[in-house]
């Protein structure tokens, strides 16, 4: 979807402004809202594509208004109550006043480094050969799902040259909606001529990592 | 003064501290904790793990191992995941990791313009500029611009190289090793390696600066 994540190349954004000495949280908050995130997966059940649209799938007023872990905490009270692992009530209550939903599995302190150990491959056998081989000329596809992509708007419809062949990568449109649909993963390089036109500045090069159902030979 | 006056004073006195946000996180943690579907010894757990053990030290050993030995360095451009295993570094949000190396010729650098993806098992979590608006719209764009918001210029004939980390893979940054550190040790080394010498938007830091 076209939302406002999906910010390459904005002009409105202002100046980038590093923080000296920037702590790893900046309030207690914070460290709970990442840990309930990263804990609340296992018996939620939900996929990294999944937890990314529930994020950026908003207004976007609301996406650029709310801080990023206040924007993860928002994606998870979307996918909890999407499944009936709570309801709107309580969390307007900020107590339980129904009895939990039975779930397959936790995450106990026993598990968690096993668990970040594993993390999420999302390499797949391969089921046919690379339709694109390193070196080729490829135009981006001019999409525009409105669910889930990865294809940014800024690359669409351009072309560019494979630099790097990946494997066969779990397909992100299609794994939001609960389909793995593994493809050919590329990173494909665009001049930045290419994208940006005269404004472009012909020293520099960019890539993304384009799935093959995004790619067409040019 | 009543025992309820008292009590209705803390009451106030907690609201004017803790955020909206703040108490939306704390029930939420109740709410799940009290339906069995999070254990908080496992929160404590994940926020230690990432405040204490997970950061760009980890990526300071790589660069610095890197810089010591040819072929360290030659397992890492090849294939980045298991070279950085062998120093106990992998898994999640680094489960495909990709070394780029900088050259006098080309300088990389590491955007997200998506959402945040970054090498945590290497850096660690993401800084908040990272994840901004600011960096994300400019880095495809205006990489230079980008620099000089960071205080730098490149010298001249430097191409840049930016890589938008759209799916799973992770891009981690091996910079150049800074001249005069001929017989230092991986060590000494780890301590000139920034955090943003690895994401592109710094160098390492000169042998004079280091600590």
């Amino acid at each position: 979807m076209e939302g406002a994540h999906d910010m390459g190349g904005v002009a409105w954004s202002g100046p980038v402004r590093p923080e000296p000495d920037e702590p790893m949280f900046h309030a207690e908050w914070e460290r709970r809202a990442f840990a309930i995130t990263l804990a609340m997966a296992r018996p939620g059940g939900w996929n990294i594509d999944m937890s990314r649209f529930a994020r950026e799938n908003r207004p976007p007023e609301d996406y650029l208004g709310l801080s990023y872990y206040q924007i993860w905490l928002a994606g998870l009270e979307r996918l909890m109550l999407e499944r009936g692992l709570v309801t709107a009530d309580e969390i307007e209550a900020g107590k339980p006043l129904h009895p939990a939903k039975p779930v397959a599995r936790t995450l106990s302190a026993d598990g968690v480094a096993a668990m970040l150990h594993r993390g999420g491959p999302t390499q797949r056998e391969a089921g046919s050969p690379a339709r694109f081989a390193v070196g080729d000329r490829v135009r981006t596809r001019m999409i525009h799902p409105p669910t889930h992509t990865r294809l940014p708007r800024y690359v669409r419809g351009h072309v560019g040259v494979v630099e790097l062949l990946h494997g066969v990568h779990v397909f992100p449109d299609s794994n939001a909606l609960g389909q793995e649909n593994p493809q050919w993963l590329y990173t494909v390089t665009f001049d930045g001529r290419e994208l940006w036109g005269a404004d472009g500045d012909a020293s520099v090069k960019t890539s993304v990592d384009a799935w093959e159902s995004y790619l067409e030979p040019a | 003064m009543t025992g309820h006056d008292h009590d209705h004073h803390h009451h106030d006195h907690d609201h004017s501290e803790l955020s909206e946000t703040e108490l939306r996180v704390r029930a939420l943690e109740t709410i799940l904790t009290e339906k069995g579907y999070v254990d908080p010894a496992a929160l404590d757990l994940l926020i230690d793990t990432y405040e204490t053990k997970v950061g760009p030290r980890n990526g300071a050993r790589v660069v610095a191992r890197a810089w010591s030995d040819p072929a360290f360095r030659a397992r890492l451009i090849k294939d980045a995941t298991p070279a950085i295993a062998e120093l106990g570094y992998a898994g999640r949000q680094g489960e495909h990791i990709v070394a780029v190396e900088n050259t006098p010729r080309l300088h990389n650098m590491v955007v997200c313009t998506l959402c945040s993806c970054y090498p945590w098992p290497v850096l660690g979590l993401p800084p908040v500029w990272y994840k901004s608006a600011p960096y994300r719209s400019k880095a495809v764009k205006d990489p230079r611009g980008v620099l000089a918001d960071f205080g730098f210029e490149l010298p001249d004939g430097t191409d840049i190289r930016v890589w938008d980390s759209t799916a799973e893979i992770r891009y981690f940054v091996l910079p150049m090793r800074p001249a005069g550190t001929g017989d230092w040790s991986e060590q000494r080394l780890a301590d000139l390696v920034t955090r943003d010498s690895m994401i592109g938007t710094g160098l390492p830091k000169q042998p004079h600066e280091a600590a």
